[in-house]
């Protein structure tokens, strides 16, 4: 654990809640725009929504004007706006009136669940997989997991997910294609999302299962002795699982994007599904509200995995 | 992999071959079929392809509203690629210019652009280009920017990588001690390097945009109807997947070719 003190970890946390600042104002500045370009007068708005459409009057909608300072320059009202969201006062949904805190939490628990087991399928395809390939490099099932990594990289994750549908819903009856509640409304976004995943991490441990093979210090191991499942387990999983992590926590930024448009197909109701109905809708708070917590979802998560690979290698942290 | 003519590998000229078909297919088949992609014809719904050459609105089928598939798709392809094009070098540019200069100078200027592009580079792509369209919905020019801005970071970030590093390459610092100046030392010393690597970057960057673009139109948050884009197709001829099977595959498949052309053509990932 001293190394873990010692070493580059403070550096990279440090690093990482920069990064979670900056996603917080990334999302401010973007939304703040958007607000801004919206047609018509926000303080008639306002004052609509706070005294009744019947009660709307220019004197009104210039009361609100002064009491929330709308005439203020941009530069001012967005620093105004930036100092909200940084104590997370996120205000309330414009369609249905609840506080944007409430609806996130709400649906950001069902889209940890999809993403969560979606993960967790991915590793046990991916890796074991390109691990496989990777111990006998040229071989038949390298060739064929090279030709659908391929393929499924140049294809977006929804056209994964209606072939999916077509298949497994339509054709064959097996599950159903939308809605959530029951264990078999997750199998196939979770499938969806999981397939793109381990295409990209079963290349990614084939290479480095590959490379830790082709070392020296393998072949040692394999020279003084050791039998070729042994001589793995004691020197190829550890030295091969830290890339593989690492790119594990890239894939985390995929993993959101899809939640967008996965979570869409299939009417999963979480944050992703939020998202697009909110910019729909034209629902500025929910907009930020999800974009926030999305955003700071994969810098939560990358920081786990800095975490996780300062242990399973004290001498440096991934560059 | 298997190198071959000019450099390229096997891998690539493939690519390169699939994207010259689809762009041969996108640019040439209004200049044969003069058939508008917007025209309905509700007599012809749902016509299955009859592969006849001479009649351009049914050779490939039509879809729900009895618009000619073959010219839908061309436009869709056109406007993929099209958007691909103009992103990508909108994106290189100031990328590539913007790396060198934070890559050569360091320092506060250096510590400045880095620190903007963190900033952009915290938010998951797809999420920086939906905020962006949910500025103006709908528009291509939000679609654009959207993409643009998100596409010159990889540039600049592996750009101004390799740059840190050329710097401190004898050769470049012989050429420094010599006093020849910036031109000279971008031709002869930089480009070379950086060119392959911007061009890997510059395919990966136009994959990145078709996908976008598709993933955005299938949720109905990207362009709207009743322009031909593939996400779009697909989310308008899913509900008739029982009686057109062959509609929806259509798209389907050209959005897999695009994707496939593209990745091909960029070969390994520098990252």
């Amino acid at each position: 654990m001293g190394a873990l003190i010692n070493g580059p970890l403070p550096r990279l946390l440090l690093a990482r809640a920069g990064q979670a600042v900056l996603v917080a104002v990334m999302v401010g500045v973007l939304t703040f725009v958007l607000v801004r370009a919206l047609p018509g007068d926000m303080a008639y708005r306002i004052a609509a929504g706070r005294y009744g459409f019947d009660w709307v009057s220019t004197a009104a909608a210039e009361a609100v004007r002064q009491d929330l300072g709308l005439d203020q320059p941009a530069p001012l009202a967005l620093l105004a706006w930036l100092w909200d969201l940084l104590r997370l006062d996120l205000g309330q949904s414009l369609v249905t009136g609840q506080t944007v805190a409430e609806e996130v939490g709400h649906q950001f628990g069902h889209s940890l669940l999809l993403a969560a087991s979606a993960a967790g399928l991915s590793l046990l395809i991916g890796p074991p997989l390109g691990a496989l390939a990777g111990l006998r490099p040229g071989g038949v099932l390298d060739r064929g997991l090279l030709l659908v990594a391929v393929l499924m990289r140049s294809v977006p994750p929804f056209t994964v997910g209606v072939v999916l549908i077509l298949l497994l819903s339509v054709q064959a009856r097996l599950l159903p294609a939308a809605g959530s509640g029951s264990l078999a409304h997750t199998i196939l976004p979770m499938l969806t999302l999981a397939l793109c995943l381990a295409a990209v991490s079963a290349r990614v441990s084939r290479d480095a299962v590959a490379g830790v093979t082709a070392s020296a210090f393998y072949t040692f191991g394999r020279t003084k002795g050791l039998g070729g499942g042994l001589v793995f387990w004691r020197h190829g999983l550890r030295n091969a699982g830290v890339p593989v992590l690492t790119y594990f926590g890239v894939q985390f930024v995929g993993l959101v994007e899809g939640m967008v448009v996965i979570e869409t197909l299939f009417a999963w109701p979480g944050i992703g599904h939020a998202l697009v109905h909110a910019v729909v809708a034209r629902d500025v708070p929910m907009i930020q509200g999800a974009a926030l917590a999305m955003g700071l979802f994969v810098v939560a998560m990358n920081t786990v995995i800095d975490v996780v690979c300062a242990l399973l290698d004290p001498r440096g942290g991934p560059s | 992999m298997i190198r071959t003519v000019a450099g390229m590998t096997a891998q690539r000229w493939m690519g390169a071959a699939l994207l010259l078909t689809l762009l041969g297919f996108g640019w040439g088949v209004p200049l044969v079929w003069s058939v508008d992609p917007a025209k309905q014809d509700l007599m012809l719904l749902l016509t299955p392809p009859d592969f006849d050459w001479a009649d351009g609105v049914t050779l490939l089928g039509t879809d729900h509203l009895g618009r000619s598939l073959l010219t839908r798709l061309a436009s869709a392809v056109r406007l993929s690629l099209g958007l691909a094009l103009i992103g990508v070098v909108t994106a290189a540019v100031p990328g590539v210019l913007l790396g060198m200069v934070a890559g050569w100078s360091g320092g506060w200027v250096d510590r400045g652009l880095s620190l903007l592009a963190d900033a952009v580079f915290a938010l998951p792509g797809l999420l920086l280009v939906l905020l962006v369209l949910a500025i103006a919905p709908g528009s291509f020019i939000a679609l654009y920017v959207g993409i643009a801005l998100l596409l010159w970071l990889e540039f600049f970030r592996v750009v101004r990588a390799q740059v840190r590093r050329l710097r401190q390459a004898p050769a470049v610092q012989a050429s420094l001690l010599l006093g020849l100046g910036p031109v000279l030392l971008v031709r002869r010393h930089l480009w070379p390097e950086l060119a392959p690597v911007v061009l890997t970057l510059a395919a990966f960057g136009a994959a990145a945009t078709v996908m976008a673009t598709a993933a955005l139109g299938f949720v109905s948050v990207g362009l709207r109807p009743p322009v031909a884009e593939l996400g779009l197709m697909m989310t308008e001829l899913l509900p008739y997947y029982e009686e057109a099977p062959w509609a929806l595959a259509q798209p389907v498949a050209v959005m897999v070719l695009l994707g496939l052309s593209l990745t091909l053509l960029a070969g390994k990932d520098p990252r």
